[in-house]
């Protein structure tokens, strides 16, 4: 790292000579010890000084010349966030600076802060580079994207939900409830892992640590349904849930996601199935179980399709086996619901024991393979 | 000491198992995993109802030896009973045939291993990291413990795989029993696993790997644990009390009893027909989930509870003689008596070989023992076997102290001959 590190200094000629003077040989505040390069952002654009540098400290120089707020984005070859400057006004320059790994990297121009962005592909050269399959790197790439759809349409819904109980509206508020939880249980292990965010948005009374303050989800779902009625401290709840899905939307192009983690993920899903919904504890005042239910088992499904080609090529007869049982568990969830495009599922508690028992022994037949997904993806 | 057709293992070299009991490593460690104590009982002559015998199996169990999977009949019916059982009943999830049976060929598989005291497949550890292991590991260091894992099949399968031609007539639906009260959630089921074994976490592996790998095709529908066995298939035994505090069960059939397990246990050729052909060499099997109601039992007088059974309590020697093993003379006994009802001559000489254990699954809601009797009975046909005999137990008067709460019969095939064999192979191969 040192070494590597040095030759970035050096590269960078006029700046070291200047740090050398100060007697600051590798950092200095005003970066300019460090590897630049500069980014040309327009409305149609995005054009970078060097596409080849020498991998170590790196220093963006931003300059939006186009018409539209723009933001800058440093992408692993997965679409994983290196670093990022949103906000950047026309007319106007920027600084950001990243460590970057020998490797190759995408930098991305938002004009509008909007879509996928104008892409550059760069790379910083020197040291070993891990060897990735691009197929897995679309994988996740897709993955991620879908995950931001999730928390990006969640907020909406979440601010429906909110507004309703701002409103002391019972009603308004008991319809919104479930509906703004379906991305957030598509996409939860994602969620799940920022650590921080999921003990304060869908932690339930029982999952409490001593001395937690109970908020989020939940929390609402209880007053609602069992107290019926809205305290002030509710509403202010409610703020409260809407500020904690903002930082997770806000996060979630950072999240660490690897072929592994998302089959794994898609696994943990049917495993909240196993755990929570199909005994009714995850719902237990508003009984909407089963949306969460199919929240998850979409949001796992989703992941499966995306590894699917590269697990059928390394475990054909597992693929085939995990079509079917999406398919069986799809088909047995829709006899409880009236509408196949909508999420109005049956109350769970008017669910006997029977149907939970189907319930379960789908979840069963589906995770049992699921849990081969990883195995089959990294072969 | 009569030779019978013994389960075999494959021996050391990976050949076949050997015919000749003699030499097999079934002889020695088959029966009742300790060939040799049981030899020195055998030389002691056929009166050994001693105390010697607990001793055999005292040494059979510490050893924790393997009984033989391969033979002509499934392992875990004549065999030496075990301490402990886990028995589950599965729901069949598929109506593809060619699924169910490479679910078959699978716990074939996994049941060859787990009774030699192997881990499934690849084992529970050392495997992919990124793949849950095979095997769930929990019996990982445990000695094979004489597990036995029987399969079997209920009626409701033949009808779902579309074999309804196949369905043997002894395979009735039973009828209802005066008394009966049964949990539709604790009784049928479409195919059955009897884990026997002397550990009960051996047991419990068992079951839980093949419920695992039957994920998808089969799902669990009940299973019972039992503990105490009730009956021995080891007649030089003490017979084992139940949880009532008797000795039943006395003139069962032992499991050297060639002759009586060929009259009342294994099915033979020439009971068979087009339907059942696949069953020579199997059983019939009754499970029945006996509720026993111990509070009402223990305050009944001692007097009331021999008469109930036509049995003293500390012997068990029956009314007017001496010894446990003493033939009973009915009629010293109570009309009513339980011993004189379920007596084969009673039921014109119908024999059962019984198998069961007590279970006590905690309290119930109402703080009484949720405890009694989880009988299993093996015979030849359900129709002359199991279902004369609980008729006639209609006016038992142990009746008061019992109710029948779980129920559910399955056919045995017959034993995995060979290393090439799986459970069920007659029924689903078109040559049987």
């Amino acid at each position: 790292m040192r070494a590597v590190r040095l030759s970035v200094v050096t590269a960078a000629a006029t700046a070291a000579a200047l740090a050398a003077v100060t007697g600051c040989t590798e950092k200095s505040s005003s970066g300019g010890g460090d590897q630049a390069i500069s980014v040309t952002a327009t409305d149609d654009k995005c054009e970078v000084s060097k596409k080849e540098f020498p991998a170590g400290h790196i220093e963006l120089d931003i300059e939006n010349k186009g018409s539209k707020v723009t933001e800058v984005y440093v992408l692993f070859p997965d679409d994983r966030i290196v670093t990022e400057r949103e906000n950047i006004g026309p007319g106007t320059k920027q600084k950001i600076t990243a460590e970057m790994k020998a490797g190759d990297y995408t930098i991305a121009c938002k004009p509008g802060m909007k879509g996928d962005g104008i892409r550059q592909a760069v790379k910083a050269t020197g040291g070993k580079t891990a060897k990735r399959d691009p197929r897995l790197d679309a994988a996740v790439a897709a993955y991620r994207k879908y995950s931001q759809d999730q928390a990006d349409a969640t907020l909406p819904l979440a601010e429906t939900f909110a507004k309703a109980v701002k409103a002391g509206d019972l009603d308004a508020a008991k319809k919104a409830y479930a509906p703004s939880r379906i991305g957030w249980e598509r996409t939860e292990p994602v969620a799940e892992s920022f650590g921080d965010i999921d003990p304060k948005v869908d932690v339930r009374e029982d999952g409490l640590e001593a001395g937690q303050k109970w908020t989020g989800w939940h929390r609402l779902e209880k007053s609602l349904w069992q107290a019926k009625k809205i305290t002030a401290e509710d509403k202010s709840l409610a703020d409260q849930l809407i500020k904690d899905l903002t930082d997770w939307r806000e996060r979630v192009g950072k999240a660490e996601i690897t072929p592994t983690s998302m089959a794994n993920g898609a696994k943990e899903l049917l495993d909240e199935v196993a755990t929570g919904k199909v005994t009714g504890e995850e719902e237990r005042y508003s009984h909407t179980d089963l949306v969460d239910f199919k929240g998850n088992v979409e949001g796992a499904q989703d992941a499966y399709e995306l590894l699917k080609p590269v697990a059928k090529e390394n475990d054909a007869a597992l693929v085939t086996e995990l079509d079917k049982q999406f398919a069986a568990l799809d088909t047995l969830l829709d006899k409880y619901r009236a509408d196949k495009n909508s999420y109005d599922f049956v109350s769970y508690d008017k669910v006997d024991e029977t149907g939970r028992k189907q319930l379960s022994d789908a979840v069963n037949a589906l995770a049992e393979p699921l849990s081969k997904l990883a195995a089959a993806v990294v072969k | 000491m009569t030779e019978t057709p013994q389960n075999t293992t494959e021996d050391s070299n990976g050949e076949g198992s050997s015919g000749e009991a003699g030499t097999s490593r079934r002889a020695l460690i088959g029966w009742g995993g300790a060939g040799l104590a049981l030899g020195a009982v055998a030389a002691g002559s056929a009166v050994a109802m001693t105390r010697g015998t607990d001793q055999v199996q005292t040494v059979a169990a510490e050893a924790g030896g393997a009984i033989g999977f391969h033979g002509d009949n499934q392992a875990g019916i004549a065999t030496p009973v075990q301490d402990r059982l886990h028995f589950a009943a599965f729901d069949l999830e598929t109506d593809d045939r060619a699924e169910f049976v490479q679910m078959l060929k699978d716990w074939t598989a996994a049941a060859r291993r787990m009774t030699a005291g192997l881990a499934v497949g690849e084992g529970a550890y050392g495997g992919l990291a990124e793949a849950p292991p095979d095997d769930t590991g929990e019996a990982l260091g445990l000695k094979p413990s004489r597990l036995t894992l029987t399969i079997g099949f209920g009626p409701g399968l033949f009808e779902k795989l579309g074999m309804a031609d196949r369905r043997p007539d002894a395979l009735v639906d039973l009828p209802a029993f005066a008394g009966d009260n049964l949990d539709k959630n604790r009784s049928g089921g479409d195919v059955c696993v009897q884990a026997c074994s002397d550990d009960p976490q051996v047991a419990v592996h068992a079951v839980r790997n093949l419920a695992r790998i039957g994920f998808g095709k089969v799902s669990v529908r009940w299973s019972q644990l039992g503990f105490g066995k009730t009956s021995s298939t080891t007649p030089e035994e003490q017979t084992p009390r139940n949880l009532l505090g008797f000795k039943d069960g006395t003139r069962n059939i032992a499991g050297t009893e060639t002759d009586r397990l060929k009259k009342f246990v294994w099915v033979d050729g020439a009971d068979t027909d087009a339907k059942s052909a696949w069953m020579t060499g199997g059983s019939y099997l009754v499970a029945r989930r006996i509720r026993m109601h111990i509070e009402p039992w223990d305050r009944t007088s001692l007097q009331e509870q021999e008469d109930i059974f036509g049995r003293d309590k500390g012997e068990g020697a029956p009314v007017g003689k001496a010894k446990e093993r003493d033939e009973p003379f009915l009629k010293a006994m109570k009309p009513d008596a339980h011993v004189r009802l379920a007596h084969p001559d009673s039921n014109h000489g119908a024999t059962l070989l019984r198998r069961g254990y007590s279970f006590t699954d905690g309290t119930d809601g109402l703080g009484r023992l949720e405890a009694g009797l989880f009988f299993l009975a093996y015979m030849r046909d359900i129709r002359k076997g199991f279902i004369p005999v609980q008729r006639n137990l209609a006016t038992d008067a142990l009746n008061e102290y019992i109710q029948h709460v779980g129920s559910a019969a399955f056919a045995i095939p017959p034993g995995i001959r060979d290393k090439d064999d799986w459970f069920g192979r007659a029924l689903f191969s078109k040559e049987a």
